[in-house]
């Protein structure tokens, strides 16, 4: 009775265990890929939208050029803010700086880029691409000046993780990504006309600068919060959208939500494969989106034609 | 009714358009003739509020065109322009469904469709509506911009019709016809301001002509009042010899050779 005892206890310490693992490691993992991956997603096909470009993604307007600056300005100057402040103050530090750095050369990037108070694509493109380099070539110092244990934290940054998956993550940049998620699917007209020409949309009655602000205010919330918490995932902005085109035309007002979909199923299988492929060790995310990604949307296209 | 009073369009300290003033009736057709730079162009980049002129006014159906808003504009008035570039493969019904987005919010309604149809109908487009715009030829999708605008402000009773050289990649039989559609849309009550460079077209589709020469009116009237061997060569700087065509009483432009000096060529 005694062995029955000890066994019954053991198996309910196992079950509880299990519940834990499930739920808070688990859970905010999948939510997490959900979120970030639906994120990336929207955001690519706005931002293809407004340059009328199938080949832009966020990071053109400086989202992921400044988010990496800045957290790896706080990797390298870590020891010398926070003598006096926690290890987990410290990781949230780091998220919160690439929030506002993402933030940041964003809104850089847009103010260069408004002519007589109008937004200018052209001039975004051309000062996002500056900033990007600026802010790249500042990264590359940090990055050379660093020892060789926050190179290692700034490697696994730059590749991109759901690892840092919490509850706490969760409920602080969830709402960020939620509203984009909610409010960007409803500029599916407004982009189609944009294929016109921006003139065109005008005459339509379009109000083009005001997509313009929006869409890049809303990307900007979406890949600046999933950035601060998961590193830098790339080609999923890119690929997801014209996936999307490729299954359904190109009708922003399908194209919108799909991409909001695909790019959440696409991330969550992506993390899948980062954990269970070389268990117990796990791929960076990033390299996942890349590796996979390339292959199938080639395939894709390759059938397409 | 259009009226254009003193409009005066400057960039980078060079004057483009300088006190240009005119009017269109409704159900006119205003042919705006000029050479290379001559302001044309920028005329209609103003007319369609792209670009803002530095003094002047326009007053359209007895309201500045400044008071107006976005959205009751975009039903009013509508512009097709020479070249669109296109990247994305939509249909053609898709693309002239555009034409009624000031229309519907975000379903359109039998009306939408049947508007569309009828545009369609009336530029040759109809067999096309399933096809993806990028497969047709530069002509063809010409077509079907103008569906589109058409399906625009085709509800509109005072519409303005702005067209900027549309027929340029049109071959001869459609050349006409958009002309001709222009002018049926003038006897419905239409406003158009219609730029082209053949003398002849103007001659033969519009009510009056404006001529500019380096952003100033020079000319305005009927075909038969401005088209004169002196008014073109002011103008275009060519020699010409204008008859009179006895069956229609419109003006026809002979246009003579140019000769070169072959010693040029030494």
């Amino acid at each position: 009775m005694l062995m029955g005892k000890i066994d019954h206890a053991e198996s309910t310490d196992q079950n509880s265990m299990q519940a834990n693992v499930l739920f808070e490691i688990r859970m905010p993992r999948l939510l997490l890929g959900l979120l970030v991956g639906a994120a990336l997603g929207i955001s690519g096909a706005t931002i293809q939208g407004i340059f009328r470009n199938p080949l832009a993604e966020p990071g053109l307007i400086g989202i992921s050029s400044g988010a990496s600056l800045f957290a790896v300005l706080i990797i390298a100057f870590e020891t010398f803010l926070l003598t006096s402040l926690s290890a987990w103050l410290g990781y949230y530090i780091l998220a919160f700086g690439a929030f506002v750095g993402a933030g940041l050369t964003a809104f850089l990037v847009y103010r260069i880029a408004r002519k007589n108070g109008r937004p200018n694509v052209t001039t975004m493109l051309l000062a996002g691409i500056a900033i990007n380099a600026f802010a790249g070539a500042l990264t590359g110092l940090m990055t050379y000046m660093s020892t060789e244990q926050q190179l290692r934290t700034i490697t696994f940054w730059m590749l991109g993780s759901l690892g840092g998956a919490t509850w706490d993550n969760l409920l602080a940049i969830g709402p960020f990504i939620c509203i984009s998620l909610f409010i960007l699917p409803f500029f599916g007209k407004s982009l189609n006309a944009f294929a016109l020409g921006e003139l065109q949309a005008d005459l339509l009655g379009m109000r083009t600068d005001r997509v313009k602000r929006w869409v890049v205010i809303l990307s900007t919330l979406a890949v600046g919060a999933s950035v601060a918490v998961s590193g830098i995932i790339g080609f999923v902005g890119l690929i997801v959208p014209h996936t999307v085109r490729l299954m359904g035309g190109p009708d922003h007002r399908f194209v919108l939500p799909g991409s909001l979909l695909l790019g959440a199923l696409v991330l969550t299988l992506a993390d899948v494969i980062a954990r269970v492929s070389v268990a117990p060790i796990e791929l960076p995310i990033g390299v996942i989106t890349a590796l996979l990604g390339t292959p199938i949307f080639l395939y894709i296209l390759i059938k397409d034609k | 009714m259009l009226r254009v009073e003193k409009i005066n369009y400057e960039v980078k300290g060079r004057k483009l358009l300088k006190d240009i003033t005119f009017q269109v009736r409704k159900g006119e057709i205003l042919a705006v003739l000029g050479a290379n730079g001559a302001g044309k162009s920028t005329l209609m980049g103003v007319l369609c509020g792209e670009k803002k002129p530095n003094s002047g006014q326009i007053h359209f159906n007895g309201k500045l065109l400044s008071a107006y808003d976005a959205a009751t504009l975009s039903k009013c008035r509508a512009l097709l322009s020479q070249q669109q570039q296109m990247t994305l493969s939509f249909k053609v019904e898709e693309i002239v469904l555009m034409g009624r987005y000031p229309h519907y919010k975000n379903t359109p309604t039998a009306h939408d469709y049947k508007v569309v149809a009828e545009t369609m109908e009336l530029c040759g487009v109809t067999a096309f509506a399933d096809r993806d715009f990028l497969s047709l030829s530069g002509g063809e999708q010409q077509r079907v911009h103008l569906a589109r605008v058409l399906a625009q402000i085709w509800d509109s009773p005072d519409a303005l019709l702005l067209l900027d050289e549309p027929i340029s990649a049109l071959d001869l039989h459609y050349q006409q016809k958009v002309l001709a559609i222009a002018r049926a849309l003038a006897r419905k009550g239409f406003m158009v301001v219609l730029i082209v460079h053949d003398v002849n077209f103007a001659a033969m589709y519009a009510d009056r002509i404006l001529m500019l020469k380096h952003g100033r009116k020079l000319f305005h009237g009927t075909p038969v009042e401005v088209l004169a061997q002196k008014e073109i060569y002011t103008i275009f700087s060519v020699e010409s010899n204008v008859i009179m065509n006895p069956r229609t009483l419109k003006p026809y432009v002979q246009l003579e050779e140019m000769e070169i000096d072959l010693e040029l060529f030494r």
